[in-house]
């Protein structure tokens, strides 16, 4: 397996005439935690949603460029394909309402109409729930629906859901921007833990938030990926003028 | 050999086993393609269905109409003389009838809506009373219109007879006054929930400017709720009139069914609805039948107008 | 002369107050009066032999109404099984499509649709359907009554799926969910209770519609299940029997209208529940 996972190249993104993502050239290592950062309005969400195809769904929508996952450009396969190996955590946690906590978790299997056996399914609810550290606190509630769950267990959840497909890589969409402190920590460590066997690219408007959890960081502004660098050096050696004023709070 | 894009779960080992799973999920996702694509042609189909209707409707309405239009002509909707035994053929007496009924309910209703979305809208929006006559008002709209009828008939005609012996009109009960009372009716619940929600939407900020240069409640409803809402009361009543020309069953059973040109209110007469409802499976010759379905033709075109002109004035009034 | 002048202005507008408050409460009584007498003239005919027979020949007393009460049934249901996967259908293309050129027309259609007089629509069924099969049928009176459930259908199932987060469809989708699995196994679940009000409410408009089916179902003096033949219905039977001079079908048209009166008050209160309980937005 090669280590890079994710390329793109020359790949762009537009609102209708509003070209909000250009000319962007990014290689993501696998197993990595990338942090991709920037102002409001900078891109870095609409190219996260780009990566799992997100993006075109809302209509007028467009993009070009290539994007691709394991050598494979991603907008010449089925979205559905796509989807199944890049799962997405969300910036509001967003389990089923209707769903119990365990039906939650294998969401992607149940609703898609695959038949587990019990014990397999049983298997990847204590083994997603596992890995994002919720098993002990739920397990004794796994048929209640999560309503009671607080936002960053809510949260948590929605990474479990996304963990029991399996993918290859999981996008976070500033995904503890909703969540209260001590929630946000609990969250921050799992990204360790999950690098193991996944590769996570976060958004974040938090750039302590970005520099605590990455290997790497992504820069954007203005829809121009400006740096890319070790994370490390990103925040005490900058070479853009750009990411300085951006990391020295000139502008957020 | 499986390409990677088809394999859609991770193959975490390459075991025999996980490659078939991994297959199985793979023909799966095609299946599932394929029946999204049925499925989103299928939702287009359901919404085209909607359009075909209307212009089904309105096909079959014209190409029905034909033999009368030719055989008849525009002069149609002008002559007076209906007698379809002589094969005379003449709308007149029926347009008249609906006018008459439908802004003769209209006069009489408009008060009591205006009133009833005043009371709700302005003197009492919440409480228990208001509640009571909102529901008092939908269930007026609930009733169904063979049972006004019905009641029209068996109590309300007798009334009217007495009423027209009184003026010394001939005592026949039944005819355009009965009909406009009880159309009157059955046609308030719509303008009253429309002009209520557009009275709620006046700002509070114009009234309370108006209450603060010391006017009274009756003046700030004069002079700032109801310029205000204009356009939207306006809207209510076409939408009650619009509901006013299309009823049939209770105007048909107290309206008299009479062909002849009403004199004055109490005389029977008919609508184009009510005349539609009693020839319709008596009419044996071609032009007859189609005489009648021009008149829905035209109550169809009148009434679509009508909706559509009421609601590009709710639309611009709400989106202002 | 300022201070009466004052007075005058706010009995002025305490007169005025009394006015509309008047007005307003005066529509009750008329209902309240027909209410009371429906249920008064009817309440002495229904009996058990009201609801188990059908009507007897003109001169005989006695006789029921079950024709009528099994006709409406059959023909109410047979239009929803019409209606219903039509009009969602359509309601979650108007709810997925906002602001696509079909859609406007979609949209549009349907609003027109809704404003056509019920007598009209008994024509087309007319023409659509009894005269190429030649001959009167309940089916015709389904689908007459279809066609003016489907508007109250699909509004209420776009407006309903409309107030949903769009963050429902993106977990979902994200899941790598086909659309027509994130529509019933997602969407629709969360957002059942407004479809089926709506639902409730066009049944609950239909079932007292007499002007649709007097050309196509027509009625029928005898019981009937035969979807392809004259039906009877409530509504149906109250016209036909209420505008007829003799005593007995008279007394069969009191004791049907407070049956009708009573069923369409049940589904409209059963509906204003539904609504409430699930807090939507028809």
């Amino acid at each position: 397996m090669e280590s890079t996972i994710i390329k793109s190249r020359g790949f762009n993104a537009s609102f209708g005439a509003n070209h909000v993502v250009k000319n962007v050239n990014i290689d993501i290592p696998r197993n990595h935690i990338i942090a991709v950062m920037g102002p409001s309005g900078c891109g870095k969400t609409t190219y996260l949603r780009c990566i799992n195809r997100m993006h075109e769904l809302i209509p007028g929508a467009t993009s070009s460029g290539e994007m691709l996952l394991n050598e494979e450009d991603v907008y010449k396969m089925h979205p559905i394909f796509v989807r199944l190996k890049i799962g997405m955590v969300f910036q509001r946690p967003n389990p089923f309402p209707n769903l119990s906590i365990y039906d939650n978790v294998i969401a992607g299997y149940k609703l898609n109409g695959i038949k587990l056996a019990k014990a397999e399914r049983d298997r990847i609810v204590e083994h997603s729930l596992t890995r994002v550290a919720l098993w002990n606190e739920v397990k004794d509630s796994l048929t209640k629906k999560g309503s009671f769950l607080s936002g960053g267990q809510q949260q948590r959840l929605c990474i479990a859901r996304a963990v029991a497909m399996e993918p290859e890589v999981i996008l976070f969409d500033e995904p503890t921007s909703a969540l209260d402190p001590i929630s946000t920590s609990t969250v921050e460590e799992l990204f360790h833990e999950l690098k193991a066997n996944y590769t996570l690219i976060v958004v974040t408007h938090n750039m302590q938030q970005a520099a605590r959890v990455s290997d790497k960081t992504a820069f954007f502004y203005l829809g121009e990926l400006v740096e890319y660098d070790e994370t490390k050096i990103m925040f005490t050696n900058p070479k853009d003028n750009r990411t300085q004023n951006y990391i020295t709070g000139r502008f957020s | 050999m499986i390409t990677r894009s088809e394999v859609p779960l991770r193959v975490i080992t390459s075991s025999p086993e996980a490659i078939l799973k991994a297959k199985k999920r793979t023909r799966l996702s095609f299946r599932q393609i394929r029946t999204e694509n049925v499925f989103n042609k299928s939702l287009m189909i359901m919404g085209l269905i909607m359009i075909v209707l209307v212009l089904g409707i309105l096909l079959t309405l014209v190409i029905q109409s034909l033999p009368s239009i030719k055989a008849l002509g525009p002069k149609y909707l002008w002559s007076k003389v209906w007698d379809p035994v002589q094969d005379v053929y003449g709308a007149w007496p029926f347009l008249l009838g609906t006018l008459m009924t439908s802004f003769l309910a209209l006069i009489i209703s408009i008060p009591f809506s205006i009133s009833i979305a005043i009371f709700l809208g302005e003197y009492h929006p919440q409480g228990w009373l208001p509640n009571f006559l909102k529901n008092a008002v939908e269930l007026i709209a609930a009733v169904p219109s063979v049972i006004y009828g019905f009641w029209g008939l068996a109590v309300l005609v007798p009334q009217v007879r007495k009423l027209e012996s009184l003026l010394g009109v001939e005592p026949m009960g039944v005819g355009v006054f009965s009909a406009s009372l009880i159309l009157a009716i059955m046609v308030i619940p719509y303008a009253a929930s429309l002009g209520r929600s557009m009275i709620n939407m006046v700002p509070s900020h114009l009234k309370e400017a108006a209450y603060g240069l010391g006017a009274t409640r009756w003046e700030v409803i004069r002079s700032v709720v109801l310029p205000y809402t204009k356009s939207g009361l306006f809207a209510g009543i076409l939408l009650s009139l619009g509901r006013a020309l299309g009823e049939t069953m209770a105007v048909t059973m107290v309206i008299g069914n009479s062909s002849l040109i009403p004199k004055n209110i109490f005389a029977p007469g008919n609508t184009m609805a009510s005349v539609i409802a009693n020839e319709f499976t008596e009419a044996d010759k071609p032009v007859y039948l189609s005489a009648l379905i021009e008149l829905g033709l035209v109550l169809f075109l009148v009434t679509v107008v009508i909706n559509m002109i009421g609601k590009r004035v709710i639309d611009r009034f709400t989106n202002d | 002369m300022q201070l009466e002048s004052v007075k005058y202005r706010l009995g002025k507008s305490r007169g005025f107050q009394v006015l509309i408050y008047i007005l307003a409460f005066a529509c009750v009584v008329p209902l309240l009066y027909i209410l009371g007498f429906i249920i008064q003239a009817g309440i002495t005919k229904i009996n058990w032999h009201f609801l188990i027979n059908i009507p007897k020949p003109v001169g005989e007393s006695g006789g029921g109404i079950a024709n009528a009460i099994v006709g409406s049934i059959l023909i109410i249901a047979v239009a929803s099984a019409i209606a219903i996967p039509i009009g969602i259908m359509a309601g979650i293309y108007l709810s997925e499509n906002r602001k696509s050129r079909l859609a406007y027309w979609v949209r549009l259609s349907t609003d027109i649709l809704q404003g056509v007089p019920s007598i009209v629509i008994g024509i087309i069924a007319y023409f659509w359907l009894v005269k190429p099969l030649r001959g009167f049928s309940a089916l015709s009176g389904s689908v007459a009554l279809a066609i003016m459930m489907l508007p109250i259908i699909v509004r209420s199932t776009e407006e309903t799926l409309k107030l949903l987060p769009d963050s429902l469809k993106e977990a979902a989708l994200a899941l790598g969910m086909p659309f027509h699995r994130v529509i019933f196994k997602v969407i629709v679940p969360v957002g059942i209770g407004g479809i089926l009000s709506g639902v409730m409410l066009s049944i609950a408009r239909i079932t007292g519609e007499t002007a649709p089916l007097l050309f196509t179902a027509f009625g029928n003096p005898y019981l009937s299940v035969n979807l392809t033949k004259p039906m009877q219905s409530l509504p149906l039977l109250i016209f036909n029997y209420a505008t007829s001079p003799y005593t007995d079908w008279l007394n069969l048209a009191w004791g049907a209208s407070l049956i009708l009166l009573v069923w369409v008050l049940f589904l409209n209160i059963f509906t204003k529940i539904l609504t409430r309980k699930w807090k939507v937005q028809l």
